[in-house]
């Protein structure tokens, strides 16, 4: 009784927060699109699904969502090999650099890679500007290490004996490959696909700055509908497609993590990376070195290459003006600004890790009856909802939901770190999970038997296995936290910037001065996720396997 | 900081759970018999003023002021609209003229006529007759040319928005998004200004058939597209701002100027938001951008002119930043009615 009193207090604190600063301010704007004259109306669903941009925008955003998917995968899934299960100098180095991306502001990427395919740039030639091809390019930039991070997980702790028996009963590699080594991969593969999936059909700056002006998504839709003209209905409507959309991913990606979770339990504890070897490692070297090199890096090198240019060559001047406050073209200094990221992205983290190790202590209980495994499931989907919703109907929502006592946050700084918690929560949740779930049922089931009661059960088994895997849902918050832009664009007060609104202002200003400075201030904030992403690497426990 | 923040997040919490425990909701908001002490300012995410100065109007007014910034021009008055009813602060700057008419329409603002801008200033520059918005600075959205892209070919600046239409210009000019963009939109409405309506979308296109680039905003066109500023992209001509130039200047020569004769002027209000807790202090605060040294500061940090017409420019501005003399001028009201056709019909005929 009062066990079961626990856990439902345990999922209502995180339930309520998600409720009160997620559900209740989308919900409450979506609603409004809904009413006419204090009735309720179809009619702006009806004009929305009867004009031909939005059926255009809904097959813009499935194609480049499929392409950006299957492009990450085919580069992902030999990455993965790489980087989880050969050996070499610097490897958590090249696993932290490939998380950078995931966390650089959209429109610094969107800069980065137009300077390289305008007609003028190094990539000119190829005729990529404002190609779909263009796009998909960006998506796998971003969505890379997702697909790495999972299936590499999943394929480390693999047990290759399976794939050695095979090898000596006669199988040749592709055949060993194609009926051993891919069937147990494939939940990864799977649920991979889902999520990426889910960031590229909600994929909002990048698109926009890539995709030119005709490649409009229901993201930039929504957008464009709220902000600019104030078209509520048309917003609702398009709202409710993608909640369509990512509710779809989130059923998909749900199930196929459960699946993966079984399969991993044949799995043994140890560790089976080989070190490296050309002869055998050379195709996925040379394919993960393309990427790495042409897609990660180049447009990194091009962000670092435009921060040191000056009027007269090149040198260290535009990092020098970083620290100048009133001289240069800002009343903050960026440093300042880099102390607010840090300050927000601090009680950001504590907020995600705390709701996001009750919500995955929750969710990795294994009810006996099926309608408790199914609410678990929906309460795993649940927390993932955010990653799929616009950041402008959230920010619209807080401003007529959160408007009068006692919570009229609204011009409160304290809305920043709870919005990037919200987005980072989904993360934080992906990273817990997995620990607990690999936890051996026996091993509670001897700790009862030996007497402990059950608080004392969660305590010396489950938080006792889960702090291993903290160190790197910590990193991942963090790190998401600092990098955030869309949320807290809405919510960030002009005389307290974080890093990436400060990036974004500078950029928004002519003059060499200010475009130098923009980049720098991005490198800088690059550097200091891949710092904080390579101190994670180095926490990580085995059994964090989906990220 | 940190530790107050806490207490606040603990605040929140148990205000959230408070709120999910009864479905009663929130009180009223209470009445206070006291002058209030605090003030919220509610602006663009462009807002930039010198802190010090920021400051002073903290000391001398005794007010404790926080500024939000929700988002561009747009958002900050649809924000305004959306919250009538439960305003999002005292005071508003930021409203540019292209969104003035949705304010006035929707009344977001009360009437307020500050004794710091000289009449004829204010008449200049007015959005209508009531004085619910009150200008504080301007600027000029033309087209800007790489004027050493021009010379080295051997070939003359374009002056006129025909010009721009001419096959020799082909394939030079890069423009933002009006749909994504505020400079965009202004140019849009220089557009119906000189064309009129519809003939501005004949004149669209022309300039479609003579390789008109459409970049999604202001930075991808300036920073990305124009060969003129740091990004040494490959368009010579781009829509931006007659003052752009000026930032533009090393060792004392601007690489680039604008067309004088392409130009829309921006004007950006300030207001009284109607419903507002402290409406003196928003008055005050309206007083203080208007005030010399904010003024002063307007170039520097909002690279807009100052409405009161008297304030000495920076000694850059005076070379490579003029005004255009004979700007393109919509009334604001006429933006209002038709902005939302503009975009879809321009969306329609040149996007496709």
């Amino acid at each position: 009784m009062g066990r079961r009193l626990g856990w439902t207090l345990a999922a209502a604190v995180p339930l309520a927060f998600l409720g009160v600063f997620f559900a209740w301010p989308v919900a409450t704007l979506v609603a409004r699109g809904f009413l006419d004259d204090g009735g309720l109306s179809w009619a702006g669903f009806e004009a929305v699904f009867a004009a031909p941009r939005t059926w255009r925008v809904i097959g813009t955003t499935l194609a480049q969502a499929l392409a950006g998917t299957m492009a990450s995968v085919a580069v992902g899934v030999p990455g993965a090999w790489l980087l989880y299960r050969t050996r070499f100098r610097g490897r958590w180095l090249v696993r932290a650099l490939v998380t950078v991306p995931f966390v650089l502001p959209s429109v610094v990427v969107g800069v980065a890679f137009k300077s390289l395919v305008i007609s003028t740039g190094p990539l000119g030639g190829l005729g990529l500007d404002g190609s779909f091809g263009l796009i998909v390019a960006s998506l796998v930039f971003f969505n890379y290490a997702v697909v790495v991070r999972t299936v590499g997980a999943l394929w480390a702790a693999l047990d290759p004996r399976t794939a050695e028996a095979a090898a000596t009963l006669g199988a040749s590699p592709a055949r060993v490959w194609w009926t051993v080594t891919l069937p147990a991969l494939a939940p990864a593969i799977a649920s991979a696909a889902a999520l990426v999936f889910l960031f590229c059909a909600s994929a909002y700056g990048v698109v926009m700055v890539l995709g030119g002006a005709g490649y409009g998504t229901i993201e930039t839709e929504i957008w464009f509908l709220t902000s600019q003209l104030l078209d509520l209905r048309g917003a609702a409507a398009l709202s409710i497609v993608q909640l369509v959309v990512v509710a779809a991913c989130l059923i998909v990606s749900n199930h196929l993590q459960a699946r993966q979770a079984r399969a991993q339990k044949f799995a043994t504890d140890a560790a089976h990376d080989a070190p490296w070897r050309w002869r055998r490692d050379w195709p996925t070297t040379l394919v993960t070195a393309a990427v790495v090199g042409g897609l990660l890096l180049f447009p990194i090198a091009t962000l670092l290459e435009r921060s040191l240019r000056t009027a007269s060559g090149h040198g260290l001047d535009h990092y020098l003006a970083l620290g100048s406050a009133g001289g240069g073209p800002l009343t903050v200094s960026v440093w300042q600004a880099a102390a607010n990221s840090l300050r927000t992205a601090t009680l950001a983290t504590v907020l995600a890790v705390v709701l996001g190790l009750l919500v995955a202590l929750v969710v990795s209980r294994r009810p006996r009856t099926p309608s408790g495994r199914r609410a678990l499931g929906v309460l795993d989907a649940v927390f993932m909802l955010p990653l799929g919703v616009s950041a402008v109907t959230v920010g619209f929502g807080f401003l007529i939901t959160l408007n009068r006592p006692p919570l009229d946050l609204r011009s409160s700084m304290i809305l920043v770190p709870i919005a990037q918690a919200i987005v980072a929560l989904p993360l934080v949740v992906r990273v817990l999970l997995p620990v607990l779930r690999a936890i051996d049922p026996r091993l509670r089931e001897a700790a009862q038997v030996l007497g402990a009661g059950p608080w004392r059960v969660l305590a010396s088994v489950d938080l006792a296995l889960v702090s291993r895997g903290l160190g790197l849902a910590t990193g991942f918050a963090f790190a998401t936290s600092l990098g955030e832009f869309g949320a807290t664009s809405f919510l960030a007060r002009p005389d307290q910037p974080t890093l990436p609104v400060m990036v974004f202002r500078l950029i928004g200003r002519p003059g060499l001065e200010s475009q130098g400075m923009a980049m720098a201030a991005a490198v800088v904030l690059a550097l200091g996720c891949a710092v904080v992403m390579g101190i994670a690497e180095t926490m990580r426990p085995k059994e964090a396997t989906t990220w | 900081m940190s530790r107050t923040q806490l207490a606040g997040l603990a605040v929140t919490l148990a205000g959230a759970l408070a709120l999910v425990g009864c479905t009663s909701g929130g009180a009223a908001p209470q009445p206070s018999a006291a002058a209030p002490t605090t003030l919220t300012v509610v602006t663009h995410d462009s807002f930039n003023l010198d802190a010090a100065l920021l400051k002073k109007f903290e000391e001398s007014s005794g007010l404790k002021v926080t500024y939000v910034a929700p988002g561009d021009a747009g958002t900050l008055v649809n924000q305004l609209v959306l919250t009538k009813s439960s305003p999002l602060g005292d005071v508003a700057y930021g409203i540019d003229n292209t969104f003035a008419g949705r304010a006035l329409s929707e009344d977001v603002t009360t009437a307020y006529a500050s004794p710091a801008l000289p009449t004829l200033d204010a008449a200049a520059l007015k959005a209508d007759d009531t004085s619910r918005l009150t200008p504080i600075d301007f600027g000029d959205t033309c087209v800007n040319a790489d004027t050493r892209w021009f010379e080295a070919k051997g070939m003359a600046v374009p002056q006129t928005l025909d010009d721009l239409a001419k096959p020799e210009y082909k394939d030079l000019l890069v423009v933002p998004n009006p749909a994504s963009s505020s400079p965009g939109m202004a140019f849009l409405a220089a557009t119906v200004g000189a064309k009129g309506d519809p003939g501005y979308l004949d004149y669209w296109g022309a300039l479609k058939a003579n390789g008109v680039l459409v970049a999604k905003d202001w930075t991808e066109a300036y920073s990305v597209q124009f060969s003129g500023s740091a990004g040494k992209g490959p368009r010579p001509l781009v829509l931006s701002y007659s003052t752009s130039p000026a930032f533009e200047v090393v060792d004392g020569v601007a690489p680039t100027e604008g067309l004088l004769q392409t130009c829309f002027r921006q004007i950006e209000y300030a207001g009284v938001i109607a419903g507002a807790k402290n409406p003196e202090g928003a008055q005050k605060f309206i007083d203080f951008l208007l005030s010399p040294e904010v003024q002063a500061n307007i170039p520097d940090e909002m690279y807009m002119y100052p409405a009161v017409r008297a304030t000495e420019l920076p000694e850059e501005w005076k070379k490579f930043a003029p005004l255009s003399d004979a700007p393109i001028e919509v009334p604001a009201a006429t933006i209002a009615q038709n902005r939302d056709r503009w975009v879809r019909d321009w969306t329609d005929a040149v996007i496709g």
